[in-house]
């Protein structure tokens, strides 16, 4: 970094802003990111403060007002036993926004602590693990799913430790690749000429330098854990009543679809796919302004 | 590998159960004795090993053991659901590969241009949303709004192959899309990178009509890699089964699974997954074999 800055900046300039800078100030130009970016701000602010600003308690029922469609009283109209959908589905972005980034903190440091180990021991620890993950990797996350809910029950635990688990050998096989070329390098022959353990060489030594690729990996993974959450709560294995999640709330919904009552599902609908969307820009504005 | 560690997870999930089967199927004010009784034969008081051995024996000599809540063989259930799911899937496929490929190729073709803009950005879009989102979108449009299609899979008894065809063009919609985004991107980068090498540039060089470049020198090349993730989609596609068919109602091997899931049916449960994951490895199997025919670089073995 530097200190006095007296000149408009140059190209020499912005590479001593130091590398963290300079991706911060790609990813604000970058407009893919910032409506991304956007989406998700507003997503969170509902999560965070959705209830102070919902018009009606989302968990309130009006039996007499029950599959009102919209008006002005109740712009996204009511559900079976009156709860405003309005207000559902604001506050409804709050136990996905828990659970998904949880389940993808938990793969990226599983599948980070594995990536390191497997790139940097190589040989059999490697061939052993690497096929364990690959295997794992083949089955589908909602299979893994049904199987460890069936065993263990249904908790937002249980969703956590499940979709962080399945995401973690595609963390671990990102950051093996990136830890294979990084290990090569000079520095970390030094720091083995020093006779550093092999944990400060993996965690202290080489893991900063291979950040980039995680925070890549790990953005685009967040998209898939809403994806994963969003579905399982559709299939009643996620999370659970009474939360107005949207998911759950298409799942209880969906079986009237048939009568007409296209306001109950639709606007849930349509906040997963805003949210889902929301996060993959921003996923693909972060890997643009890491790989440019 | 993946075979065998799926098994012992399967199994391994179906014993872990909290509280013991005969139990959960008793309910629990049965007596302690009748439940015993029961336990016994089913033969889940066994050793678990033995019970492994014994089940995983049995289903490769085609015997799936018995419902515990049909309490009749399994192996026609699954066959039945395995058979309905293919047709799905099939549908499927026959509409995204085609299309999925000619998308990535268009957009090749016109690189930066604002149609492979349109196809790469909504092919992206709609690649990333469940697909019971997806799902629930269509069924508004086309069968509560249009009442083009029928909202549920499940078509009149003795129904003919265009009747089945008409219910099961709503459910596989959402696949398709899912799976349009994965197969354009495959194919479009594929096409740029083959536009790009040197033997595309020969060929134009020594005077090849573009048609022809295009169809002997770039196409080859070009899909070899989407062959792949058209087999590595299989995987997923099992996923998108199980939610599809819960939303759409239709009786194939996703809502068996999911539906023993909740009965905690496990014998149905454990063989429902194992059938799939036994597909999945044979799709793997005919992927690399159809990769090896269109791949002369690639030969398997026996050359040599």
């Amino acid at each position: 970094m530097s200190a006095v800055q007296t000149s408009s900046p140059t190209p020499d300039d912005m590479r001593r802003r130091g590398p963290l800078a300079e991706v911060f100030f790609s990813l604000l130009r970058s407009r893919t990111f910032l409506v991304g970016f956007a989406i998700v701000l507003f997503w969170v602010a509902c999560a965070l403060f959705g209830e102070h600003f919902a018009p009606y308690d989302p968990l309130a029922d009006d039996i007499i007002n029950a599959l009102a469609p919209p008006s002005s009283e109740h712009w996204f109209g009511t559900d079976q036993i009156g709860r405003d959908v309005f207000s559902r589905v604001i506050v409804g972005s709050r136990d996905i926004l828990t659970v998904a980034p949880l389940a993808t903190l938990l793969a990226t440091v599983a599948g980070t602590a594995l990536g390191l180990i497997t790139g940097y021991f190589r040989g059999l620890v490697d061939d052993v693990v690497s096929r364990i993950l690959e295997a794992f990797m083949a089955i589908p996350v909602v299979i893994v799913a049904l199987l460890a809910i069936v065993a263990l029950g249904t908790s937002k635990t249980t969703v956590i430790v499940v979709i962080g688990l399945s995401f973690a050998p595609i963390i671990a096989r990102t950051v093996r690749s990136a830890v294979l070329a990084e290990r090569e390098l000079d520095y970390v022959a030094a720091a083995q000429l020093r006779h550093e353990s092999a944990l400060h060489t993996m965690f202290v030594e080489i893991l900063p330098n291979v950040v980039p690729p995680i925070l890549v990996e790990t953005t685009v993974r967040l998209g898939y854990a809403i994806f994963a959450v969003a579905t399982l709560s559709f299939m009643g294995f996620g999370i659970q009543p009474p939360s107005p999640d949207w998911g759950l709330s298409i799942s209880n919904n969906y079986g009237m679809i048939g009568g007409g009552f296209w306001w109950t599902v639709l606007f849930d609908a349509l906040a997963i796919a805003s949210l889902v969307i929301g996060v993959n820009l921003a996923a693909d504005g972060v890997h643009g302004a890491l790989n440019d | 590998m993946t075979l065998f560690l799926l098994s012992i997870m399967v199994f391994l999930g179906g014993q872990v159960l909290p509280g013991n089967v005969g139990r959960a199927i008793l309910g629990p004010f049965a007596d302690q004795r009748a439940v015993d009784a029961l336990n016994h034969t089913l033969g889940v008081d066994r050793p678990l090993l033995t019970q492994y051995w014994d089940w995983i024996s049995n289903f490769v000599q085609g015997d799936m053991g018995t419902s515990y809540i049909f309490r009749s063989p399994v192996a026609p259930f699954v066959i039945d659901a395995l058979g309905n799911s293919m047709k799905l899937a099939a549908v499927a496929f026959v509409l995204v590969v085609p299309i999925g490929i000619l998308g990535g190729v268009v957009a090749a073709l016109n690189l930066n241009r604002p149609l492979d803009r349109i196809i790469s950005l909504g092919g992206l879009s709609v690649t990333v949303l469940p697909e019971f989102v997806t799902g629930i979108i269509l069924i508004l449009i086309f069968g509560v709004w249009l009442r083009w299609l029928p909202i549920s899979a499940a078509w009149p008894r003795d129904a003919g192959f265009f009747t089945q065809l008409y219910y099961l063009i709503l459910p596989s919609l959402p696949l398709f899309l899912v799976l349009f985004g994965y197969i354009a991107r495959m194919a479009r980068s594929g096409m740029i990178e083959a536009l790009d090498s040197d033997y595309t540039r020969t060929a134009v060089l020594k005077g090849l009509p573009w048609r022809t470049v295009i169809w002997r020198h770039v196409l080859r090349n070009a899909l070899l890699p989407t062959i792949t993730v058209i087999a590595t989609q299989t995987g997923y596609l099992i996923g998108g089964l199980v939610v599809i068919e819960t939303l759409f109602r239709y009786q194939g091997i996703g809502s068996l699974i999911f539906t023993a899931a909740r009965g905690k049916d496990f014998p149905m449960l454990e063989s429902g997954i194992l059938t799939i994951g036994i597909v999945y490895a044979v799709a793997t199997l005919v992927a690399d074999f159809l990769y090896s025919v269109l791949n002369p670089r690639i030969r398997l073995g026996s050359d040599q």
